[in-house]
C-alpha cells in the first residue's frame, strides 16, 4: 500500500508492460510536441502534442469541450475507457492531459509512475508504430470548473488572503533571477511571484528516478512549507504544466479539497499591469 | 527494440547546469539536454554515436542558454 490518498491513479512501468495491449485501455505519450514519441513509445500509445493538440491554438485556453471530445474520439477513447498517460519532462505535460481529462469529467485516467524517462531507462520494449484507432464517439462534460483558477479567482484570493498558493517553478524564477527557466524563452515582462506564494518547486515531489516520493515524504514536504490544506490551495508555474504536475500531487496523492490549478500562471500574472509582485525568496 | 546504453551525465554549459541523457535505440543515438532546475528538455541530438548525438544536443543546449539572463 503506497498510502497515498487516491492509488488507483497511479501504475507503474511494470503494470503498463503487462497491460498495454489490453482491450479497455488506452496508453497516450504526452509531450510538449511529439519528437520523442516518434524516436519510440510505448507499444500501443498513441501521441499527443501539448501544444498543439491540447491547447487552444487561437486564444490562450484549454480546449473546449467539442475539442476535447474530438480528440478522444480520434484517439480511440470512448468514455470507459482507461486512460493511462504518460510523457518527457517527468510526466509534466501528462500531468496537464489529466487535469484536463479530469475538467471534462473522464473517470479512468491514470499516469504512469517515472515517465518516459524511467520507461527508456529501464530498458522496456519501444515502438515507431502509430496506432490508428477506429475513431469512435465521445460525450465530454462540462467543464468543472472547480479545478482551475482563473485571473479573477486569483486576485480575489490574494487580495482576501483566502488562499495557500504554491509556486512550483525554480527557486530562480522565484525570487525574479531569471524570467524564465534557463535555456527558454522569457514570457513575462517582469520577475518574482505572487506576493504570499511558497516556493515548492514540482521536483521535490519526485524521487532521483523520477517516481512520486511516499505519501509521508509528500504530506512532510507540504506542511514543512505551510501548506496544510485548511485553504484552498492554488498551484501555479510558468504556463501551467508544472502546477498540473504539483495539482495531481496534492490533489490525488494527498487527497486535499479544494486544489486548483491556475494554468494562466506566471506567464498571465508577470504581464499584468500594476499586479502585485514580490522579488527575492 | 528498446533504450539501450542509458547514461545520465550532468556538466554545465554557459554558467548553467545541464543534464544530458543518451541512449541507443536501434542504430541511432539519441541525446536529450536539460536544464536541471526545473528540469526542462532543451535540446535533442541524434547520432550515430553518443558523442556525436550529445554534441548535437550541446550545441544547441549551448547557444540557447546563452540567452538566459540573470537579473540582479
Amino acid at each position: 500500500m503506497s498510502g497515498y490518498a487516491c492509488e488507483d491513479v497511479l501504475v507503474s512501468t511494470e503494470w503498463v508492460e503487462r497491460h498495454c495491449g489490453d482491450s479497455g485501455i488506452r496508453i497516450v505519450e504526452v509531450d510538449v510536441s511529439t519528437g520523442a514519441y516518434d524516436e519510440g513509445h510505448v507499444p500501443g500509445a498513441v501521441g499527443w502534442s501539448w501544444r498543439s493538440q491540447l491547447c487552444d491554438t487561437v486564444r490562450r485556453d484549454i480546449l473546449s469541450k467539442d475539442a476535447f471530445a474530438a480528440l478522444m474520439a480520434t484517439s480511440g477513447v470512448a468514455n470507459d475507457t482507461t486512460v493511462v498517460l504518460y510523457g518527457d519532462n517527468n510526466n509534466w505535460f501528462a500531468a496537464w492531459a489529466f487535469w484536463q481529462m479530469k475538467i471534462y469529467g473522464h473517470k479512468d485516467v491514470r499516469l504512469m509512475n517515472g515517465g518516459r524517462a524511467k520507461w527508456l531507462a529501464e530498458g522496456r520494449e519501444l515502438s515507431t508504430d502509430r496506432p490508428a484507432p477506429e475513431a469512435g464517439s465521445y460525450q465530454a462534460a462540462d467543464p468543472d470548473g472547480s479545478l482551475r483558477a482563473l485571473l479573477g479567482d486569483v486576485r480575489a484570493a490574494v487580495e482576501a488572503g483566502a488562499a495557500e498558493l504554491v509556486d512550483v517553478r525554480s527557486p530562480a524564477e522565484f525570487t525574479g533571477e531569471i524570467l524564465a527557466p534557463p535555456g527558454l524563452p522569457e514570457t513575462c515582462q517582469r520577475g518574482g511571484h505572487i506576493p504570499g506564494a511558497r516556493n515548492i518547486p514540482w521536483g521535490e515531489a519526485c524521487a532521483a528516478d523520477g517516481t512520486f516520493k511516499s505519501a509521508d515524504d509528500l504530506r512532510e514536504l507540504y506542511a514543512k512549507a505551510g501548506i496544510t490544506g485548511t485553504k484552498p490551495v492554488v498551484a501555479y508555474c510558468r504556463i501551467g504544466e508544472r502546477s498540473s504536475h504539483s495539482w495531481f500531487v496534492l490533489k490525488y496523492l494527498l487527497g486535499l479539497d479544494g486544489v486548483t490549478n491556475y494554468d494562466g500562471s506566471w506567464t498571465e500574472w508577470g504581464n499584468l499591469v500594476a499586479a502585485p509582485v514580490q522579488r527575492g525568496a | 527494440m528498446k533504450a539501450e546504453e542509458y547514461v545520465v551525465e550532468e556538466s554545465a554549459l554557459a554558467g548553467w547546469p545541464v543534464r544530458f541523457s543518451s541512449y541507443r535505440i536501434g542504430a541511432t543515438w539519441h541525446c536529450k539536454a536539460d536544464n536541471v532546475s526545473p528540469g526542462a528538455t532543451i535540446a535533442i541530438g541524434k547520432g550515430s554515436s553518443r558523442s556525436e548525438a550529445k554534441a548535437v544536443a550541446r550545441r544547441a543546449a549551448e547557444a540557447r542558454l546563452k540567452r538566459t539572463r540573470r537579473r540582479s
